[in-house]
């Protein structure tokens, strides 16, 4: 782009800045999001990084099918008690730093569908970092929402952001293993264990504490 | 296929399975499985044995809350069915609560919602087409396709005020009138429409890497199909001439020329091009709906259904008891069941109501088109290769929120 | 009313067949195999037809292959809780569909809350298998006879059937990391 030339003039060879500064500028420049379509929050999750609304303008377009490359969780859409250990796995599996954007009421707060089947609010099994309202929310709102978790990230010390297991977490049970469901388990009419979700992540327990 | 002469004995091709089987777990978050549904795959190499769908992921109880909202609230969860096809979804329930109360719709409402449907099933057949390229990985038509189905959204925005949640189809007509100058935006829209759809077809229809990823890949035959139960474009690209909107006309569909394309066999490229050539008559039928646009009424004649207008409500006592009964208590509906079928972007869409007398719903069943047409999943991708699932899936359209409910 | 599924088949369609309606099809049906039939009612265009479950299989091969009604194709297969109270409280409706003649029919079978097993058509149609299986996890009806009866929407720890009437929308238990 041409800017090379500019910094070097302009700037000296050695800059003094804070690491967190440094670091977090980076960090927030490229947050890569998680492929994590749930339902019609989705689409318009994919409508902003399609040709009209570009998410790429922010940085945060390249979205990664594995959640070992990502960043953000962008929880687009209702959770399903079915779904909801699933969604805990898949964030248990992203490497610190991590954030989560809870797109849209469903996802927010269980919105219209106040009932047996979904999570009230995603909040309950992840961290939240952005809520967005809406049903669902327009593209533009969910830039808006990459914006201020941008703000956030600025905010944030490097400390706080280790990927660090606890003793108790490295001998707990896999969390959120899938059964094998050919039927098996039915017809030994036996049910399967109760899985536990997870143990808490440490900045988590240290954001409840 | 050209055929390789003179190959040392080590490479020569095996037709013989490997006899090592793995079993593998696709989803529930793969970006190509079109939202939350796992596959259990068997295989052998990469030959797929067995496919086994595991849904239930966006399992959102909305059958049970139906029973519990009143006929009116029941369409907004209507939308958030199948929500590449919501305007569709609000048609079949409105259509089955209209039946029960015996209905009288004006022209004017049924033109409109015929036009609206059809706009909606080309912007659903466009997400289709986008995600269904991207999963092939071809990416740049799938900018294509959001470019144009925005002003689709567009146009469904200033109708109804939402892009993707519209709830635009009320029970006895429409939630109100076309806003002005829509007809030019349409007319607009019908206009370069063509063009796009050429376009589409520079992009893919020619393209050699997509033919042979799609030619020939999970075949299912006709018989097969109507024992499925497929319906929609899956049934029709597999050579069999059925159509909702012919069959069993509703809402005036039956005052309106298009033809319902077919193609004989049955692989993901013949359900390709059944859709889009579905694209090309969807636009005929909007081209022809619009001059049917005469003024007129678009609410039935119902008070006690209807929710009155505004004005009338300022001026008149009984339109504002009337809002406030239908509002509050709601209206009730004779007992009895109905099942109201219709063609949605996905296959046949069908309602199932059962009304006890009350203001709510004893019973709201919905045929989605996805749920159907995935279950045939395993009988399609028996044989085929492990990287062709994903062309399956992709040609199915599924919309888990449909599956699911 | 509304043009709506009339269930009439279209003239252009009926492959020169004299036109009949659904409900002079079940008026033959009924002559035909009348213990098939416990009762026909017709409302809002749509003919019901009641069947002893016993007979539901028999019914269903039947009107499959029939040359007046060819009723090839299994549009839905849904069930019903009437109400806690009501005895016999779940139904099970077959919505049966023409692909030639485009007629539509439903068939209803009665269930006892004390016995509420039914045989499985998956031998008649292989699209019945999603079907049964998800009246199943909702309802608690047992299909007698299904290739893979488990429940297929909710997770297969899950207590209770969630569309019975005396199921609570908001579920048992409050939702819980623990």
């Amino acid at each position: 782009m041409g800017l090379e030339n500019i910094i070097a003039e302009a700037l000296p060879e050695v800059l003094t800045t804070r690491l967190d500064s440094l670091i977090n500028w980076a960090r927030k420049s490229s947050l890569w999001p998680a492929t994590f379509g749930l339902a019609c929050c989705a689409i318009e999750m994919m409508n902003a990084t399609s040709s009209r609304n570009d998410l790429a303008r922010f940085g945060s377009e390249v979205f990664r099918a594995s959640p070992r490359q990502a960043d953000v969780m962008i929880v687009s859409g209702r959770v399903s008690r079915k779904m909801a250990p699933v969604l805990r796995r898949i964030y248990d599996q992203m490497p610190e730093p991590k954030w989560v954007i809870s797109m849209g009421a469903c996802a927010t707060s269980g919105g219209v569908f106040d009932n047996y089947a979904i999570v009230q609010g995603v909040d309950k099994v992840v961290p939240v970092d952005v809520y967005i309202p809406g049903c669902p929310p327009r593209p533009e709102m969910l830039i808006h929402a990459v914006m201020m978790l941008q703000d956030k990230v600025m905010k944030e010390s490097v400390r706080d952001r280790r990927d660090v297991l606890e003793e108790e977490a490295r001998e707990a049970v896999v969390p959120g293993t899938l059964p094998v469901t050919d039927g098996s388990t039915a017809r030994q009419n036996t049910l399967p264990e109760s899985r536990p979700y997870t143990i808490a992540s440490r900045h988590e327990r240290r954001r409840s504490s | 296929m050209s055929t390789v002469t003179n190959i040392p004995p080590q490479f020569e091709i095996v037709d013989r399975p490997l006899d090592t089987q793995m079993t593998i777990s696709m989803g529930p978050q793969h970006p190509s499985t079109h939202g939350v549904l796992r596959l259990e795959l068997v295989l052998d190499g990469e030959m797929v044995i067995k496919a086994t769908p595991d849904i239930g992921y966006l399992h959102t109880g909305m059958e049970k809350l139906f029973e519990y909202k009143k006929y009116q609230q029941g369409i907004v969860i209507t939308d958030r069915m199948d929500y590449l096809n919501p305007l569709g979804n609000n048609l079949a329930y409105v259509m089955a609560a209209e039946k029960l109360l015996n209905l009288e719709i004006p022209e004017r409402a049924q033109t409109i919602r015929v036009l609206m449907c059809e706009l909606q099933r080309i912007a659903s057949h466009l997400v289709w087409l986008g995600t269904h390229a991207l999963d092939i990985g071809a990416m740049t038509v799938f900018f294509y396709c959001f470019r144009e189905r925005e002003k689709i959204l567009n146009m469904i925005e200033a109708a109804s005020g939402g892009r993707l949640t519209p709830s635009y189809f009320r029970i006895g007509g429409l939630m109100m009138d076309l806003p002005s100058g829509f007809e030019r935006r349409v007319a607009q829209f019908l206009d370069n429409f063509p063009k796009a759809l050429d376009e589409f077809h520079t992009l893919l229809s020619g393209n050699k890497i997509f033919q042979k990823r799609t030619q020939g890949v999970g075949r299912i035959s006709a018989e097969d199909a109507i024992d499925w139960g497929l319906s929609g474009p899956c049934l029709r690209g597999s050579g069999v001439d059925l159509d909702i909107r012919r069959a069993n006309p509703y809402s005036s569909y039956e005052q309106y020329d298009f033809e319902v394309p077919t193609e004989p066999d049955g692989d993901v490229w013949s359900r390709y091009m059944v859709r889009m050539r579905e694209m090309g008559e969807s636009h005929k039928i909007v081209r022809q709906a619009l001059p049917r646009l005469k003024p007129g009424p678009v609410k039935a004649d119902a008070p006690k259904v209807v929710l009155p207008d505004r004005e009338a409500m300022k001026k008149h006592m009984d339109a504002l008891i009337h809002h406030f009964l239908i509002i509050t208590e709601g209206f009730d509906v004779p007992a009895g069941e109905v099942y109201h079928p219709i063609e949605a972007s996905k296959g046949e869409l069908g309602v199932y109501m059962k009304s006890d007398g009350g203001p709510k719903p004893s019973r709201v069943h919905f045929r989605g088109p996805s749920f159907v047409n995935l279950s045939a999943l395993p009988q399609m991708s028996e044989g085929e290769m492990v990287a062709d699932i994903v062309a399956v899936i992709g040609s199915l359209d599924i919309v888990l929120g449909e599956i699911d409910r | 009313m509304e043009s709506g599924v009339d269930n009439t088949p279209l003239s252009s369609q009926a492959e020169g067949d004299k036109i009949q309606t659904p409900s002079q099809l079940v008026a033959a049906f009924e002559r035909g195999h009348p213990d098939w039939v416990s009762s026909v009612v017709t409302a809002h265009g749509e003919t019901t037809v009641v069947v002893p479950r016993e007979h539901i299989v028999e019914a269903c091969t039947f009107l499959k292959a029939w040359p007046e009604g060819r009723f090839d194709f299994l549009a839905d297969l849904c069930g019903a809780d009437r109400g806690v109270e009501e005895e016999p409280r779940f139904e099970v409706n077959y919505h049966l569909f023409s692909t030639t003649k485009h007629h539509r029919i439903r068939l209803k079978v009665l269930l006892n809350e004390a016995d509420p097993h039914v045989p499985s058509v998956t031998g008649v149609w292989r699209t019945a298998n999603w079907h049964e299986r998800e009246t199943y996890d909702l309802f608690g009806v047992i299909f007698d006879g299904h290739p893979d009866l488990r429940r297929i929407l909710l997770p297969e720890d899950w207590q209770g059937h969630a569309l019975r009437k005396d199921f609570p929308l908001r579920g048992y238990e409050p939702y819980s990391l623990k």
